[in-house]
């Protein structure tokens, strides 16, 4: 179930992670999740010698040719020649139960949970313009200094999250199961031993002298990241192997509304705006990179992906979300990527 | 069963080394599967084709572009990247001692174990040096090719490597403002946290299991065995607009 969501990491616009409805006792609340740790700066794109942006494609080696999605299918390696073959809709309909729902059965104090179970962090927005209950809830959970517990599944994966309330605002982490994390006798590290005296002394010396009383920042920075792009602005300098994008694109990039930052969309849907009123900068959006023809990578942007339903693999979650609402397909907003792939083919 | 080490180093601070191996301190349990042709049940291979023609680009061919601001492209040549890498080397340097919570673990990626390469004499003692001092190291290294920044800490008795996401990544919650509105009315208040008193349980990782994994192989062994697999319906929840009414009704049901 590990697989190429990283495709998916450099979408235009955040979209929620997750949207449902957290259950505090009788109390629910609609939410989204969104991703409290952004992608990487740095997004190169993969291109031909004439800058022809190239799409990631599945290619079948028996016949060599250049797989659709219709083509493909899961299988699992039952043994060394046979592979038991998963339709994505049988492993959505094993856990829809638990798959809109975050029930908060449990609250456990906060300096219980070990960081190591930490996995990945998210911050709830509430879902509408209606802030009362997500107020109420943070504010009680940040007195009480208490976590919720809680599981769900997600795009054909079970989740373990704790969510947690500072400064008015709840935040999410997902947790690794028990079973994820290995204790020291899980990888055999040998029995301790009690160290000489001196030797602990002379090591307690060294820490005390490269001993500091606050986390210098510098030190977290990307420095690979850095470096590539003062080699691109070197170049952008000189003018050296630049591809200058073809006029009508230029434009739409000079309008400067192709990035929609996840800063932006947590402050507004912090204070309440409606999705609503979102959804229709996206649709403004959207229509923008539909119609690029050589830029942007062409896996995201197919040319004419409305009318090649063959393609839909290659179609980005947003986009097939768009075809979805054109299509007014019902509870669309919540679905995962292949259910919506699933659901247009059967529309 | 001992696991094996992903990779050797020598940790350094001072006149200090001590030799190390890693481990990952996650293990991976999602259930893969392999995607294969439909028609002949082959494994698919990724190649990198061109939109317009369907053409294989092969990957050496293949170049790296950045996009700017204006949609133009700059070119990155292979070497021109390569060069740009980290350099190799086995030292996992420590560049400084802080103290515990300094290092946020809301930068924590991931945990590697650290145990000792040779005799362990000098890991022993580092490991005793940092109970003691209550402090956490913040570590540099190259692994792979790859740069990472972590935290040295004691996780367990042992050492452990934290490493940390880079600072870019990290949105902090300081920089957002929480959602306001009319003051909250006293009497939800203290329910809610009556609730939440009610629903307080201790931390125990051990008794929560990923059901659905579970589920998935069972469906994997069922069709193996050719018998069918069965669905459980569900029907979301519509959002409470009486808050105090739901709160009480809670408080009656859970208490």
């Amino acid at each position: 179930m590990a697989e190429d969501e990283h495709e998916e990491d450099d979408v235009v616009r955040p979209r929620p992670f997750w949207s449902g409805v957290i259950a505090f006792g009788l109390v629910s609340l609609p939410v989204s999740l969104f991703p409290a740790v952004r992608g990487k700066r740095l997004s190169l794109k993969m291109v031909d010698d004439s800058g022809t942006p190239l799409s990631r494609r599945y290619f079948c080696e028996h016949e060599q040719k250049v797989l659709s999605s219709d083509d493909i299918v899961r299988g699992y390696k039952a043994d060394e020649h046979r592979y038991v073959v998963v339709e994505d809709k049988e492993l959505e309909e094993l856990a829809p139960e638990k798959s809109q729902e975050i029930d908060l059965k449990r609250f456990v104090p906060l300096d219980e949970i070990d960081p190591i179970y930490f996995e990945r962090a998210y911050f709830l927005v509430p879902d509408g313009d209606v802030t009362k209950a997500y107020r109420l809830l943070a504010k009680s959970m940040e007195d009480e200094e208490r976590a919720g517990i809680a599981t769900f599944v997600m795009r054909g994966k079970e989740y373990l999250v704790a969510i947690m309330a500072e400064r008015g605002i709840l935040r999410a982490e997902t947790l690794r199961f028990h079973d994820e994390v290995r204790s020291p006798e899980d990888i055999g590290l040998p029995t301790k031993k009690k160290p000489a005296k001196d030797a602990v002394t002379r090591m307690q010396k060294a820490m005390k002298a490269l001993t500091e009383k606050k986390l210098d920042q510098d030190a977290l920075v990307d420095r690979y990241t850095h470096q590539v792009l003062e080699t691109v602005k070197k170049k952008i300098k000189t003018g050296k192997d630049i591809i200058k994008a073809p006029e009508e694109e230029a434009a739409e990039y000079a309008t400067g509304d192709n990035v929609i930052d996840l800063m932006q969309v947590l402050k507004e849907r912090l204070q309440g705006k409606s999705p609503a009123a979102e959804d229709r900068t996206v649709e403004e959006h959207e229509k923008k990179p539909a119609r690029k023809k050589n830029h942007g990578d062409g896996k995201k942007h197919p040319a004419g992906a409305s009318s090649k339903p063959a393609s839909l693999e290659d179609v980005t979650r947003d986009e097939l979300y768009e075809r979805a609402k054109e299509l007014h397909i019902p509870g669309r907003s919540s679905m995962s990527k292949k259910q919506l792939m699933d659901a247009i083919r059967k529309h | 069963m001992a696991a094996r080490a992903m990779w050797k180093g020598v940790i350094r601070f001072g006149d200090v080394a001590v030799p190390v191996k890693l481990f990952s301190g996650i293990e991976d349990r999602d259930v893969h599967f392999r995607l294969l042709h439909r028609k002949d049940k082959y494994p698919v291979k990724q190649a990198m084709v061109n939109p317009e023609t369907d053409a294989i680009v092969p990957y050496a061919e293949t170049k790296r572009a950045f996009v700017t601001d204006e949609g133009d492209l700059v070119m990155l040549e292979k070497d021109e990247l390569d060069a740009l890498a980290p350099e190799k080397s086995r030292d996992i340097d420590i560049m400084h001692f802080l103290p515990q919570h300094e290092i946020d673990h809301r930068w924590y990626d991931r945990p590697y174990y650290l145990g000792p390469d040779g005799a362990g004499d000098e890991y022993f003692a580092m490991t005793a040096g940092l109970e003691s001092s209550g402090m956490e190291g913040l570590a540099h290294w190259v692994m792979r090719n790859k740069e990472y920044i972590g935290a040295l800490r004691v996780h367990d008795g042992y050492p452990m490597l934290m490493s940390l996401r880079h600072a870019e990544e990290v949105i902090p919650v300081e920089s957002l403002q929480a959602p306001s509105g009319k003051p909250l009315d006293e009497r939800e208040l203290s329910m809610a946290r009556q609730l939440i008193t009610m629903l307080e349980a201790n931390f125990e990782p051990e008794k929560y299991h990923d059901e659905y994994r579970e589920r998935v192989l069972e469906m994997l062994e069922a069709k193996q065995k050719g018998r069918a697999v069965k669905v459980v319906p569900f029907r979301k929840r519509a959002p409470s607009e009486d808050l105090t009414a739901a709160l009480e009704a809670s408080l009656r049901s859970t208490g």
